[in-house]
C-alpha cells in the first residue's frame, strides 16, 4: 500500500491545529504543495502567508514562539533550511525557541525542477545546530507521528518530507520515539541503517541479499538528531558491518551521524548516498534515484562488498 | 518606434512562445504562466536590444541577461534556440536527464549567464556584473527579469539599494507584473503595494509599460538605456500565461502540464495572435 507523505502531513497538521489553538502555520508561497493550506482553509486566522520571503518567515516564527505560539514554518526543504540558515541559527536555535520547520519536497523528489530545488544538504545543516531535533520519516504513518512528536517538544524541530507516494511500512501500533532506532527487519550479517525514502529501498535490498544468503538487518532512524550511540549499538545486534542509506549527501547526513555515534567502537561501514554532487532535472523520480545510485541494487552491492572485505 | 521593427519583434515573440510550448512538452509539469508573460520582453531583448552573438558567446562587451525568476527559463531557452545558441530540437529535451536544458538556468547552457532558481538572487548577481563592467570600462548593460511574487524576497531590496548606492546606470531591472505568484494572486496572498513607487523611493529611474505592447516594450528598453546616474526599472504589466487562453490569468498554470489536445490548442492560439 502507498501513502502520500504530503497528504499525511496535511492530515496530521490539521488535526493538531484543531486540538491546540497555539498552533499556527506560516508558508512562503508554497502552501498548496507543503499542505499548510489545510490551516489556511480551516483556521484562516492562524495561517500567515509570508510571501516568497523565507528569511523573514523564520524570524517571524521566532517572534510568534516568543509569545507562546507553536509556529510551523513551511517551504521546500531547500528553501526552508538553506535560505534562512542564519535566521534558524540566530533567531531560533540559539535561544532554543519552539519553532517547527517543515521542509517539503526533500532530496530528489522534486525531480523536474532540478538542482536548485533538490535538497541533499539539509540533514547536515540542521543537524549541526545545538538544540535542533531532526526528523526524517519513512512513511505516512511516521509523518503523522512526527507532527505530534514535534509539537510535544518545547524547542526547534526540523521535519524533512518527501513529496511522493511511498510504501506504508508502519502501523498505528509502531512505537516511535524521538531518538529511538527502529529495527524494521531482523538480520545478523549486515545492518542497513537508513532514513526517509531509503528505508523502503533498504527493505527491498535486504530481500535481494537474503536471496544470496546474506542476512541483512534493517534499522530505520526516523530521528537523525538526537542520536544515542548506546541505543543504536543495541539496535545493531551482532552484525559485522553497516551500510548507511540516505537520500542526502554522504557528507554530514545520516551516515556521518552514525559514524560519529559509533566512533569509539566502530564497525566496518559503507555509505550509500549522494556522492558530493548537485541534482538535476529528470522526467521521473525513479530515474534520478537510479542515476544517483539510490536503488536496492546499489544498497545490496554495497553490503556484499562490505562483507567481502 | 519603427513599425517594421515592431512587426518583426512580434514574430520573434511568437517564435519564443512556440518554443516555450515545445520545451514544456506534453503531460509534464512546467512553468508555463511566467514564461509566457515575459515572452515579449525576452524576445525584444534578444532580437532587438541586446548586443550578443551566438558565434562569439564570450565577447567581453556582450550585454548580460539574467532570468532572476529562474522558473521562467523556458522563455529564455526558446529565445536562445531561435538566436542559434543551440538547435531548436534541443528544446524538446528540456528537463530530461542529462539535458543541457535544466529546470532552472545553469551556466552550462550556451547563452545562460548565471544560475538562478532560488528566487531573489538575480538582481544582486546583476549588480555584480554591472560593477565589473564599470571597473573594466566596458559599455555593456545588464538586464535582469524579476517576478512580482519574487519581489517579496528581502534580498531583492538589498540589491535595489546597492544599485542605487553605486549609481549603476548600466543595470536595468524588468519586473514581470503578472499579478500572480505560485499559490494565487499577489494582491490576495502577499500584497507589496506600489512597486513603482518603491523603486522610485530607492532612487531608481522607472518606466511603466504594457509588457505585451511590443512598441512600448521596445521604447522602454531604449529609454532605460539612456538613463544616466541611476539604475533603471521597467515595470511591465503582463498577463500570466499570455497567448494561451485557458492558462491566461490562471494561478493553476503557474506550474502545470498540457495534454496533447491542449498543446495543439495552445499552438493554434499562438499562431493566431
Ligand atoms: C527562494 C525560493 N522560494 C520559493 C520558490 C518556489 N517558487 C518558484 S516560482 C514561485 C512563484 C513565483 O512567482 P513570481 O515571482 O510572481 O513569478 P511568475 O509569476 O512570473 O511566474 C515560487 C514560490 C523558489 N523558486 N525560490
Ligand atoms: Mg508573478
Amino acid at each position: 500500500m502507498l501513502m502520500n507523505l504530503r497528504a499525511a502531513y496535511g492530515e496530521a497538521l490539521l488535526a493538531l491545529a484543531g486540538e491546540n489553538k497555539n498552533v499556527v502555520a506560516l508558508d512562503a508561497d508554497l502552501c498548496g504543495s507543503t499542505q499548510s493550506v489545510v490551516v489556511e482553509k480551516n483556521y484562516p486566522e492562524r495561517y500567515f502567508e509570508m510571501g516568497i520571503g523565507e528569511q523573514n518567515m523564520i524570524s517571524v516564527a521566532a517572534g510568534l514562539a516568543l509569545t507562546g505560539k507553536i509556529p510551523f514554518a513551511h517551504s521546500f526543504s531547500v528553501f526552508a533550511t538553506g535560505r534562512p540558515f542564519d535566521q534558524i541559527r540566530q533567531s531560533v536555535c540559539l535561544p532554543n525557541l519552539n519553532v517547527k520547520i517543515v521542509g517539503s519536497s526533500c532530496g530528489l523528489s522534486d525531480f523536474g525542477d532540478g538542482a536548485t530545488h533538490q535538497s541533499f544538504e539539509d540533514l547536515a545543516t540542521m543537524r549541526v545546530l545545538p538544540h535542533m531535533t531532526v526528523l526524517c520519516p519513512a512513511d505516512g504513518i511516521e509523518v503523522k507521528w512526527a507532527v505530534r512528536a514535534a509539537a510535544a517538544i518545547d524547542g526547534p524541530v526540523y521535519i524533512r518530507l518527501n513529496r511522493n507516494d511511498l510504501p506504508v511500512l508502519f502501523d498505528e501500533k509502531t512505537s516511535f520515539e524521538i531518538g529511538k532506532p527502529l529495527v524494521v527487519k531482523e538480520g545478523n550479517d549486515v545492518a542497513l541503517v537508513c532514513t526517509g525514502t531509503m528505508t523502503s529501498i533498504a527493505l527491498d535490498a535486504a530481500a535481494l541479499l537474503e536471496q544470496q544468503g546474506i542476512s541483512a538487518r534493517v534499522v530505520h532512524l526516523g530521528t537523525i538528531k538526537p542520536l544515542c550511540g548506546k541505543s543504536l549499538r543495541e539496535a545493531l545486534g551482532n552484525v559485522r558491518g553497516i551500510v548507511s542509506c540516505e537520500e542526502h549527501t554522504i557528507y554530514g547526513g545520516l551516515g556521518s551521524a552514525v559514524a560519529e555515534a559509533l566512533c569509539e567502537a566502530p564497525l566496518p561501514m559503507k555509505m550509500v548516498g549522494i556522492q558530493d554532487r548537485y541534482g538535476q532535472s529528470a522526467v521521473c523520480y525513479e530515474e534520478l534515484l537510479e542515476c544517483y545510485g539510490l536503488t536496492k541494487e546499489a544498497v545490496a552491492k554495497a553490503a556484499e562488498a562490505l562483507l567481502k572485505k | 518606434m519603427n513599425q517594421e521593427t515592431v512587426s518583426a519583434m512580434k514574430e520573434k515573440a511568437r517564435a519564443v512562445r512556440l518554443g516555450i510550448i515545445d520545451a514544456l512538452g506534453v503531460d509534464k509539469r512546467g512553468h508555463l504562466g511566467g514564461s509566457m508573460s515575459c515572452a515579449d520582453i525576452v524576445a525584444a531583448l534578444y532580437f532587438h536590444k541586446m548586443r550578443h552573438d551566438p558565434k562569439n558567446r564570450f565577447m567581453a562587451d556582450r550585454d548580460r541577461f539574467i532570468m532572476s525568476k529562474g522558473h521562467s527559463v523556458l522563455a529564455q531557452y526558446a529565445a536562445l534556440a531561435e538566436a542559434g545558441y543551440f538547435p531548436r530540437e534541443t528544446l524538446l529535451k528540456t528537463k530530461t536527464l542529462g539535458s543541457i536544458l535544466q529546470g532552472h538556468p545553469e551556466r552550462e547552457t550556451p547563452g545562460v549567464e548565471a544560475n538562478t532558481g532560488s528566487l531573489g538572487q538575480g538582481l544582486s548577481i546583476g549588480v555584480g556584473m554591472a560593477l565589473a563592467g564599470r571597473l573594466d570600462k566596458l559599455n555593456y548593460r545588464t538586464w535582469v527579469v524579476l517576478g512580482d511574487g519574487e519581489l517579496a524576497e528581502g534580498q531583492v531590496w538589498e540589491a535595489v539599494t546597492a544599485a542605487a548606492a553605486f549609481k549603476l546606470d548600466n543595470l536595468t531591472a524588468i519586473v514581470d507584473m503578472n499579478g500572480i505568484q505560485a499559490v494565487g494572486r499577489t494582491c490576495d496572498r502577499y500584497n507589496l503595494g506600489n512597486i513603482r513607487g518603491k523603486f522610485d523611493a530607492f532612487g531608481w529611474k522607472t518606466f511603466e509599460i504594457d509588457g505585451h505592447d511590443m512598441a512600448q516594450v521596445l521604447q522602454a528598453l531604449d529609454d532605460a538605456s539612456e538613463v544616466r546616474g541611476a539604475p533603471s526599472a521597467i515595470i511591465a504589466g503582463t498577463v500570466k500565461g499570455k497567448g494561451v487562453s485557458f492558462a491566461e490569468n490562471t494561478p493553476a498554470y503557474h506550474n502545470n502540464l498540457l495534454t496533447k489536445e491542449q498543446q495543439e490548442a495552445a499552438r493554434r492560439e499562438i499562431m493566431a495572435m
